[in-house]
């Protein structure tokens, strides 16, 4: 399968080597064939050729015009329905365009279809969608793996050639972790740095969207797409977007990575340390000065994690009571009863799981010993990288604990599922713009990804590292 | 201490504190660009984010902060540089969020005070606790159908000030004292409209009952009382009751309570045990709030004249009692007419008490005898001011001036043309008066003799004939000074 870039796509574009039509029309016939990944919750061909209509009409130049994407079922569309995987929105229509997939559309791209993922983003298989399992496109015949999750079908989406791009949400490792597992780029930027409006909320104070592509060049042109500063999401950032693409360089000479030494987990299998090894020889090559740091409450990171999250989702998902929209359960004698059935039929298992955790940490009596202590622990996760960053440049980790599992493993067990996001958390927790690029593979040839951690808003410093390796690796 | 209240076994004391709720004069809500206009079509004024569509953001209205920050200042309060949003979450069909955005532990403004003046000139002050920025909920209509309720998103997001106080009310008459004076404060502010009516001020009520000297008793608090009416017979309803179970050797429940308008009663709503959890947390969504001191300076320097400044330069200028400042402060509209009557004549600064008595007394009970509004008044304060002037020159008494001002009021003539159309000038002329209490003396010769053997109350009798007789326009003084002198003059 060789895979067309985003890049080398737009040049054939410019150059009319092919047209819009025939370019989408290829992807199509993709997407087709490979149904049985169940990559979307809301797929029509029909509406993608009306989009090709309207391009065709459309004369003015455009950075991403005719460009097939993929948007995580997260997003509110106003073309496609929206239902965050979720029955409890199963016929959702949203009458409004979320801030990101509005900038895709102003930039010209074509959303190929709405992506599966767990629902309400909670999960890190997408197994926990109401509209069934994505298989990962990397399975061999009789043994399905799981694509991570929460942005399952995104990173399938890119993996299977089904889009030249694609856009997830990262809470706790949701774009990255799946990205790994697929084979595929995936970034999480600054919080902050694109607007939440529109997304439907899972937490919050870490919910953020980015990107999936093929490669890391392609992710620096999609993301300096869909970042940018919104007044109506007060969390938004203030920041002057640079062009990320234009500026990557993979000259890393003179540079500092950061290896935290916390991230060396028992029990993590040998291969990924191996590829985490190799990415510091790589990066010791290119004259980087490797420096050995420490995050010393990393460990405090997955528990923190699993509390405030929820908190926050427990309240966020209380507007999915059947009064206004959405689904509405037929049983119902009295306004308690409507809310009781409408969620508890609305709801799948994970989700209100999620739900009770983050109702009993705010619970009277319990708010101080959880979620008040989680919001400080959290405060000093973010100031071990405060402190790391003083002395490198960028940090380089692994991206998850293992390469993609069996499609029905872990489903019973939620701390083992809950673990996968080990090493994506810390990041979440404070804010910070990570990457995962595939970075070898494991024994069974499935594909390994590498973290790469920056600043706030050095969206720039991780590219580069993030290209640098890529350049190297291939 | 004559503020407590009998029992059939002891005395005792209420102890009150208040909730006011007070909708921002704003004209958009606290998160959304909605108008927040009253008595618009249902749902006619509803953003996808007061509706709580997935995926919406709040997004704070400066407008609705400055006027929180303006009222903490009225309310001689501490204005926080660093106050919080948290969300508040309960189900109800009309909270579309599933939780209220409100303010917990950092409240927008801290402590302040308000002061109360009784009619015997003494004053006494009310600590305020706090008051914080919190979303209204939408409304429940429950009698549009018989098996349906209907819910009206178009208050859904209004911001709403929450003033707390302290428990230092004692008597139903104080908390009516204490919330007009509130309800005044914000309305010189122009931060509320006041209008208790359509609900823009509404208050919870917290009352126990004690042995005076003795710790707090348990609470009830009565949710959602919309008149300064209701507020006191829902008291003396609840305090009653409590005293009863209280005397028969029971104990209060901590209950929130229902007051019923047409029966007078409070009942039950939940207990304790009931009480929701509300799991107060930080609003993710939002940044804590914080307002610069050059911020909060600029604010306060817009900010006008407020009751108890007027009321002390009122008293100081006008050498006016406590009392009458204090009805002269308690609305606007009030204190503004007043500076424009007692404007309209050099002369009637002179006269500040009178002008005092002719608004409150003779022209407020014409405004309520045809359910009028002061802002409306059919007399101008300069009009108003002809008509005391005449009086206070002698022109006419104070007697005629009534029925000047009842006909000022229906035919909107000003004084000085009724006066001289129905010719009620004064007589003031002493040979004239002399005249008529001569014809008076001569006509009623036995009661001149009783009069004169010693039944003084006989006066009232000689001034109301020579009264009669020059249609009321002697001047009182000089027939009662004439009467007397030629009566003496009997002797």
């Amino acid at each position: 399968m060789s895979k067309s870039s985003l890049k080398q796509t737009l040049k054939d574009l410019d150059t009319k080597k092919i047209s819009i039509r025939e370019l989408n029309q290829d992807y199509l016939k993709r997407i087709k064939e490979k149904d049985n990944l169940n990559v979307f919750i809301h797929f029509s061909e029909e509406n993608v050729l009306k989009q090709i209509d309207n391009l065709e009409k459309d004369n003015s130049a455009k950075k991403l015009k005719g460009i097939p994407i993929a948007i995580k079922d997260l997003f509110c569309t106003k073309s496609m329905p929206t239902t965050a995987a979720s029955k409890i929105l199963e016929n959702f229509n949203p009458t409004y365009e979320s801030f990101v997939t509005q900038k895709l559309l102003d930039e010209g791209s074509i959303f190929v279809g709405k992506t599966n993922l767990d629902e309400f983003a909670m999960g890190s298989a997408t197994n926990t969608s109401f509209f069934g399992n994505t298989i990962n496109p990397l399975s061999k015949e009789n043994e399905p793996l799981a694509p991570g999750g929460s942005s399952g079908g995104s990173a399938a989406a890119v993996a299977a050639d089904l889009c030249l791009g694609a856009t997830g949400t990262d809470t706790g490792g949701s774009i990255r972790q799946p990205a790994s597992f697929c084979g595929v780029v995936g970034i999480k930027p600054t919080y902050g740095l694109c607007s939440r409006w529109g997304i439907a909320a899972f937490a919050s104070s870490l919910d953020q969207a980015g990107i999936f592509s093929h490669n890391v060049e392609d992710a620096s042109i999609l993301l300096q797409s869909i970042a940018g500063f919104d007044q109506r999401d007060s969390t938004s950032a203030k920041v002057d977007i640079p062009n990320y693409f234009e500026n990557l360089d993979d000259d890393l000479n003179g540079k500092t990575v950061g290896i935290p030494k916390e991230y060396s987990i028992d029990g993590t299998p040998l291969e990924i340390s191996q590829i985490w090894e190799d990415a510091i020889k790589v990066l010791e090559k290119k004259g980087v000065k490797i420096k050995n740091i420490s995050l010393p409450h990393t460990k405090y990171a997955l528990p923190t994690y699993y509390i405030i999250a929820p908190a926050e989702a427990s309240s966020n998902l209380a507007r999915y009571d059947g009064v206004k929209y959405g689904f509405r359960s037929d049983e119902i004698d009295s306004l308690d009863e409507m809310y009781e059935n409408t969620r508890a039929q609305g709801f799948g298992r994970e989700v209100k799981r999620r739900i009770l955790i983050g109702t009993y940490v705010l619970s009277a009596g319990y708010y101080d010993a959880y979620y008040l202590k989680a919001q400080k622990v959290r405060k000093l996760i973010a100031d071990d990288f405060n402190k790391a960053f003083k002395e490198c440049d960028f940090i380089v980790t692994p991206t998850a604990p293992s390469a993609a599992f069996p499609l029905n493993e872990k489903q019973n067990d939620p701390i083992k599922m809950y673990l996968n996001d080990v090493f994506t958390v810390p990041a979440s927790l404070a804010g910070l713009p990570g990457i995962s690029i595939p970075f070898g593979k494991d024994k069974n040839n499935l594909p390994l990804g590498i973290q790469i951690l920056g600043k706030h808003f050095d969206e720039q410093q991780v590219f580069n590292a993030a290209v640098s390796l890529e350049r190297s690796y291939e | 201490m004559n503020n407590l209240i009998k029992g059939e076994k002891y005395d005792w004391e209420m102890v009150i504190g208040l909730e006011i709720h007070a909708q921002v004069k704003s004209n958009s809500k606290l998160f959304s660009s909605s108008s927040t206009k009253f008595g618009s079509s249902p749902n006619s004024q509803v953003s996808l984010v007061d509706a709580a569509m997935p995926g919406m953001l709040p997004v704070i209205n400066k407008y609705c902060v400055e006027q929180a920050v303006k009222t903490g200042v009225g309310l001689n309060a501490k204005i926080n540089n660093y106050s919080v949003f948290d969300r508040k979450n309960y189900f109800y069909a009309d909270l579309p969020q599933g939780y209220q955005i409100s303010q917990y532990k950092y409240p927008i403004v801290g402590e302040g005070k308000v002061t109360i003046d009784f009619k015997d000139g003494t004053s006494k002050d009310i600590r305020i606790v706090r008051l914080h920025l919190e979303q209204d909920a939408g409304k429940s209509l429950h009698d549009q159908n018989p098996s349906k309720t209907y819910v009206d998103l178009n208050r859904s997001g209004v911001a709403l000030m929450e003033i707390v106080s302290e428990p230092d009310i004692r008597t139903p008459d104080e908390a009516g004292m204490y919330i007009s004076k509130i309800r005044s404060i914000l309305m010189y502010l122009d931060t509320c409209d006041g209008n208790m009516q359509e609900g823009s001020l509404r208050a919870d009520v917290n009352i126990s009952v004690r042995k005076p000297g003795d710790e707090y008793g348990t609470r009830c608090e009565i949710k959602n009382l919309n008149s300064i009416k209701f507020i006191k017979q829902a008291i003396n309803y609840e305090a009653k009751r409590q005293i009863e179970i209280l005397e028969s050797g029971g104990s209060i429940e901590q209950n929130t309570m229902l007051f019923n308008t047409s029966t007078g009663k409070t009942r039950p709503m939940r207990n304790k045990e009931e009480a929701h959890d509300y799991r107060y947390f930080p609003d993710p969504d939002l940044l804590p709030l914080e307002i610069s001191k050059e911020e909060i300076e600029k604010i306060k320097s817009s900010i006008p004249e407020l009751p108890d400044e007027l009321k002390n330069k009122f008293i100081e200028t006008y050498k006016l009692s406590n009392y009458d400042a204090s009805v002269l402060t308690a609305e606007k509209q009030t204190s503004d007419y007043f500076n424009k009557t007692i404007n309209s004549d050099p002369e009637l600064k002179n006269h500040a008490k009178i002008v005092v008595n002719w608004i409150t007394s003779e022209l407020f009970s014409l405004l309520n005898k045809n359910n009028q509004d002061l802002n409306n008044s059919p007399v101008s304060p300069e009009n108003l001011g002809q008509l005391i002037k005449l009086i206070s020159t002698n022109e006419i008494s104070g007697k005629i001036a009534k029925d000047v001002l009842e006909d000022m009021f229906s035919s909107g003539k000003t004084a000085r043309q009724i006066v001289d159309e129905k010719g009620l000038q004064q007589v003031t002329d002493h040979g004239e008066i002399a005249k008529v209490i001569d014809e008076v003396i001569a006509e009623n010769p036995k009661m001149v003799e009783q009069y004169l053997a010693g039944k003084d109350k006989l006066l009232g009798f000689f001034v109301g004939q020579a009264m009669k007789l020059t249609k009321g326009k002697a001047n009182p003084k000089m027939l009662n000074d004439i009467l007397k002198q030629k009566l003496n003059k009997k002797n």
